[in-house]
């Protein structure tokens, strides 16, 4: 039995041509970049060729680029690197819809005696520009909000966040990490300050990352112990990492124009199948304004993980951010901010599309969705008394 | 999160699911905000539980302690289905994941609530009986 892989949004296979790039710093060109002799020249020449490359991607300067080990360092990166660089600011504003790799450096902020602001969204996900403009304190050092949501897919409208912080000369940092690679992102046209990217969310591979700093933005360095990454992110370059990312991004800016609107056209088309042939769900996320790849679904009276465990069963692979996942048996706080009641949010299933989708994985998927939805809805006590109610 | 081979069976193939219509014990535990919800009912003749359903809302572990708990009931006498321990229904699954523990805790609950209910329908006393729990989940 084929896997069926609809979840993309979590990683994507390694894009063959990014794996033929790297194989050459893997095996003979080995050398550290930093050393002076011909073959180390030869890989720092590959890292430069790497950080044009990305720089390019989302019109930024290469020396604005700094490679990390993720996408989520880069956030924390961000986060801390202003805080500490701006001692006497004390407040940060972010959304409540954060990926956790924000939420969480958030949180320990707070533990260290900062103040945040969690920005509220409406059902769709999307943050209102007043609610920022009356967050803003003296003391505010930082906005963070994420491009497009990792598990609803709903693209927050940046340029009506950043307008706001320009004007009072705070900087603003984005998760971009769902957004690069399958929308456009342009840094100057978005206005933000920091931007952070992941190689494995585009055919690149796992470990690598990076972090856009607009000059001039005051970041403190991450890790100190060397020159690498002009001083702000001290250790021996990922060589193979670097270059991987950098030929998957140029392959998927390429092929950005035709894949958009070809996944875009598979996530429309699952979701109008869902919504059609399955009584009591609900789309979660912003109904036009989101990732091409993204569905995410409430299946009302059945609990997320169940329902994934069915599908696993059956050969396809996709995500929950619900209750017992984690093992937290909280639901997913994006789902929450969003208002959904605690049965739609503990039923919500990610479904994410990718360039190895095709519409045959649609038809597969309904032949595995339908029974298995009607099965745990046959067990389930709440669909018992929704009957029970309605008769 | 890995789960045993006995979770997924009783997951997949759940023993005992539905209903018993006229049951003579009903209890429901769990709620929609911990995302557990089990209901058991129970059949007794003489003193013994001739029959035991089960509906429930929640995750795999869940599903599948409800169903093995429902098979470990069936044929005991009310004082040996109330000694069933929720370490009992774990160890019969060849164990949960830590943090799916209490879903076996839950399935303990639901026969308690059930085993409550037959109590006060019936005026009979059964030793050992859990009062109800506030859920903590």
């Amino acid at each position: 039995m084929d896997t069926l892989y609809l979840d993309n949004a979590a990683t994507t296979p390694l894009h063959p041509k990014a794996l033929a790039a790297m194989m050459p710093f893997l095996e003979g060109k080995f050398h550290n970049p930093n050393s002076v002799y011909g073959p180390a020249r030869a890989v720092r020449q590959a890292i430069d060729e790497a950080r044009a490359v990305v720089a390019s991607a989302i019109g930024a300067r290469p020396d604005e680029i700094f490679f990390t080990g993720s996408g989520t360092e880069a956030d924390n990166w961000a986060l801390n690197g202003v805080m500490t660089a701006s001692p006497e600011k004390r407040h940060v504003i972010t959304s409540s819809v954060e990926h956790h790799g924000v939420l969480y450096t958030c949180r320990a902020l707070e533990k260290r005696g900062y103040d945040v602001t969690y920005l509220p969204v409406d059902a769709d996900g999307l943050v209102n520009p007043d609610d920022l403009r009356e967050a803003l304190r003296p003391d505010t050092a930082l906005v963070s909000v994420i491009m497009a949501n990792n598990e609803v897919g709903t693209i927050q409208p940046l340029t009506a966040l950043t307008e706001i912080t320009r004007r009072n000369n705070i900087p603003f940092h984005t998760d971009a990490i769902q957004a690069v690679g399958h929308i456009p992102v342009d840094v100057n046209a978005l206005g933000v300050d920091m931007l952070a990217l992941s190689a494995h969310k585009f055919g690149g591979p796992n470990g690598v990352g990076a972090l856009y700093i607009r000059k001039g933005t005051p970041v403190s360095p991450l890790i100190y112990g060397g020159a690498q990454e002009r001083g702000r992110r001290a250790g021996t370059e990922n060589a193979a990492g670097i270059v991987g990312m950098a030929e998957a991004l140029s392959l998927t800016m390429k092929e950005m124009p035709h894949e958009n609107p070809r996944v875009s056209a598979l996530r429309d088309k699952l979701i109008a199948q869902i919504t059609s042939k399955i009584p009591h769900v609900k789309l979660n996320g912003h109904p036009t304004q989101r990732l091409p790849g993204n569905v995410n679904i409430s299946f009302k009276f059945i609990e997320g993980e169940s329902l994934l465990l069915h599908l696993d069963m059956q050969g396809c692979c996709a995500s929950t951010g619900s209750a017992c996942s984690s093992g937290a048996l909280e639901p997913s706080h994006v789902l929450m901010a969003m208002g959904l009641p605690h049965a739609m949010a503990n039923g919500a299933i990610r479904f994410s599309f990718g360039c190895g989708n095709t519409d045959a994985d649609i038809g597969r998927l309904m032949a595995m969705l339908v029974p298995s939805v009607e099965r745990l809805r046959a067990m389930s006590p709440l669909y018992d008394d929704y009957i029970a109610a309605s008769i | 999160m890995e789960y045993s081979e006995k979770v997924i069976d009783h997951f997949m193939n759940p023993r005992n699911v539905g209903e018993i219509e006229d049951a003579d014990g009903v209890g429901t535990v769990g709620n929609e905000k911990c995302g557990d919800i089990m209901r058991f009912y129970i059949r007794v003749e003489d003193g013994v539980i001739t029959d035991a359903r089960f509906k429930t809302f929640g995750c795999g572990a869940a599903v599948a302690t409800s169903s093995i708990a429902t098979e470990m009931v069936r044929g005991k006498t009310l004082q040996e289905a109330v000694r069933i321990s929720n370490k009992a229904v774990m160890d019969a699954l060849d164990g949960l994941p830590a943090a799916k523990a209490h879903c076996s805790c839950l399935a303990e609950e639901a026969l308690h609530a059930a085993l409550r209910d037959y109590a006060q329908k019936t005026g009979i006393v059964i030793d050992g009986l859990k009062a109800p729990e506030e859920h903590k989940h």
